[in-house]
């Protein structure tokens, strides 16, 4: 199993180095491009937990799609993309640190509650439990009523911003 | 058409007996043979287009380099190579030389999961003819897709001037438009096959008679998504005419106007992999893939049937496809851009996904014994209607003037 150790722990090293290139970044683009490394990041650690199909779509919907958006949303607004005269700097860094801590406490408290002292044993059981056809009957057989109610969530979400965004 | 059981559940069987230093060079080999395959053909491909189209033109066409001039391509590569690179004033200098390399690497990756071939054996291990048979399968062709984009992105903003920047957002706007389109339709063929590696895909259209041609392949039963998707894949790689990426009239050349010597030709290269990887696609998704009549005056389980006929039934429909796209680039002239924004928002991707639920009543009813000549007009009649709905939806040209 020490593979796995240490390329969980490679990886989280350079996720949480790029974490802090994209609030670091003085430069808008390069903080969505640190931002797709944390993504990939996120995306091989799911794949050393053989959730293949969830990685790959991790890989699709963020980097694909989300930070393109991102990008596109810079690209196409005037938005400053240097930070030439503190434009990029809301001086906010004590409200994000205590935003931060509380997100990491709540994460940590989480875990800690659901998994505290479980392991993961790998196994092919394991491996078939995160195949397309595993995770596709899960979603649509015992997940189905959550999986509408967040698709109805993300369908009032894009009402909303499409009559946010119309002027008339 | 009928399932097949899939031999090889568990992909690769080269990974079968764990891992060890024959297993990594065989790997190895395979990337370099794969690679190799793929820049041999962009190679052909580039001479092959210009020749095709000189001769749709009644010109000549590259004759210089080589018999045929085939060596044209590989003589425009080695000036290319050896120009003098420069970067501009302005342009952000790591992304800059980032981006070509993006492009490259996604298109390259994209065709790993193409089968090219059936089973080689060698000594005691036994291997897929493709790089990599991943149980995402045909995701992984969509997440590469996805990371292309950034090549094209990136290299526009990075560039640091007007043009490139207008042309990258134009070209990535269209290819992700079209990516929605191109993923709709390949749901169509999934729900056909019920898997989505490659191989397994291949394998339900295995040939077992002529009839294969039209019950197995799935080219017929998945009529409406090969039509969508050959439209969506013209529109992805940027080939005409959807060709906005580099609009010359209008943007001077699109997003790698800054881009000069092997920089530049990356860029190029990257496109025709894109090109070829895509029309490889459509093969395996439509066409059967390697599958094909066997010679049947030869031992059905010698190397020549096993090894030799599927890779040639492969290129032989791949360069079909290839032959069809070269025709689209000579006797298409350029949409104009809202008419292609429209053609993928509002008609591809609402048939691209009404096509998908067609294909599922009729799966469901092939399993649930309905008459399906009762069964399939319905649900097309039903589907017709949803789009009609649709589209009296979505305001017209004129309404939306109104509205300004």
């Amino acid at each position: 199993m020490w593979e796995q150790q240490v390329a969980f722990w490679v990886l989280a090293v350079a996720m949480a180095a790029a974490a802090i290139g994209v609030v670091r970044s003085r430069n808008i683009v390069h903080a969505a491009l640190f931002l797709v490394v944390v993504l990939a990041g996120a995306a091989a650690q799911y794949i050393l937990l053989a959730a293949e199909f969830v990685a790959w779509v991790q890989v699709l919907i963020y980097i694909g799609a989300v930070v393109v958006l991102f990008l596109f949303g810079i690209m196409l607004t005037r938005a400053p993309m240097h930070d030439d005269a503190g434009a990029l700097d809301n001086d906010q860094r004590w409200g994000g640190l205590v935003v931060a801590l509380f997100v990491l406490g709540v994460l940590i408290a989480l875990l800690v509650n659901a998994f505290g002292g479980k392991k993961i044993h790998f196994s092919n059981a394991l491996v078939s439990l995160g195949r397309t056809s595993h995770v596709g009957t899960d979603i649509f057989r015992v997940f189905v009523v959550p999986f509408e109610v967040v698709s109805m969530l993300l369908l009032a979400a894009l009402v909303g911003a499409v009559v946010l965004a119309r002027k008339d | 058409m009928t399932r097949l059981a899939n031999p090889f559940p568990g992909g690769d069987p080269l990974f079968n007996h764990g891992l060890d230093l024959t297993v990594i060079g065989f790997v190895i080999v395979k990337t370099l043979i794969v690679f190799g395959l793929l820049l041999v053909s962009v190679l052909l491909y580039i001479w092959f287009m210009r020749k095709v189209i000189a001769d749709m033109q009644n010109r000549i066409g590259p004759d210089q380099a080589g018999p045929f001039g085939i060596l044209q391509t590989l003589a425009d590569g080695i000036k290319l190579f050896f120009k003098e690179h420069s970067t501009p004033a302005r342009a952000d200098r790591p992304v800059y030389l980032l981006a070509p390399f993006v492009s490259a690497l996604a298109a390259f990756l994209a065709f790993a999961i193409v089968p090219f071939g059936g089973i080689a054996r060698l000594g005691t291990h036994t291997t897929f003819l493709q790089l990599a048979d991943p149980p995402v399968g045909v995701l992984w062709l969509l997440a590469m897709s996805g990371i292309g984009v950034y090549g094209v992105m990136l290299a526009g903003w990075s560039s640091g001037s007007k043009y490139p920047l207008l042309g990258s957002v134009r070209a990535s706007a269209q290819v992700l438009s079209y990516e929605a389109a191109m993923g709709l339709s390949i749901v169509g063929v999934l729900v056909h096959t019920g898997t989505l590696s490659t191989r397994g895909i291949v394998l339900q259209q295995t040939w077992q008679n002529w009839h294969s041609f039209v019950s197995q392949w799935l080219w017929l039963p998945a009529i409406g998504a090969f039509v969508i998707f050959l439209i969506a894949a013209t529109a992805e790689t940027n080939h005409p005419p959807f060709d906005f990426s580099e609009a010359e009239e209008e943007l001077a050349g699109g997003y790698h106007i800054e881009y000069g010597g092997i920089r530049f030709a990356i860029f190029y290269l990257a496109e025709f992999m894109n090109m070829i990887t895509m029309s490889a696609i459509a093969v395996t998704l439509f066409l059967g893939g390697p599958s094909g009549p066997k010679l049947g005056f030869l031992n059905q389980g010698g190397w020549v049937n096993v090894w030799i006929v599927p890779v040639f039934w492969f290129l032989l429909k791949l360069w079909v496809v290839l032959y069809a796209t070269v025709w689209l680039r000579a006797s298409l002239p350029r949409l104009r851009y809202d008419l292609l924004m429209d053609l993928g928002w509002k008609v591809l991707i609402e048939a691209a996904f009404l096509w998908a639920m067609v294909t599922g009543v009729i799966v469901v009813g092939q399993d649930q014994h309905w008459n399906l000549w009762i069964v399939t007009p319905a649900a097309a009649v039903a589907a017709l209607l949803v789009y009609g709905f649709l589209m009296m939806c979505v305001p017209g040209k004129r309404e939306l003037e109104d509205i300004r």
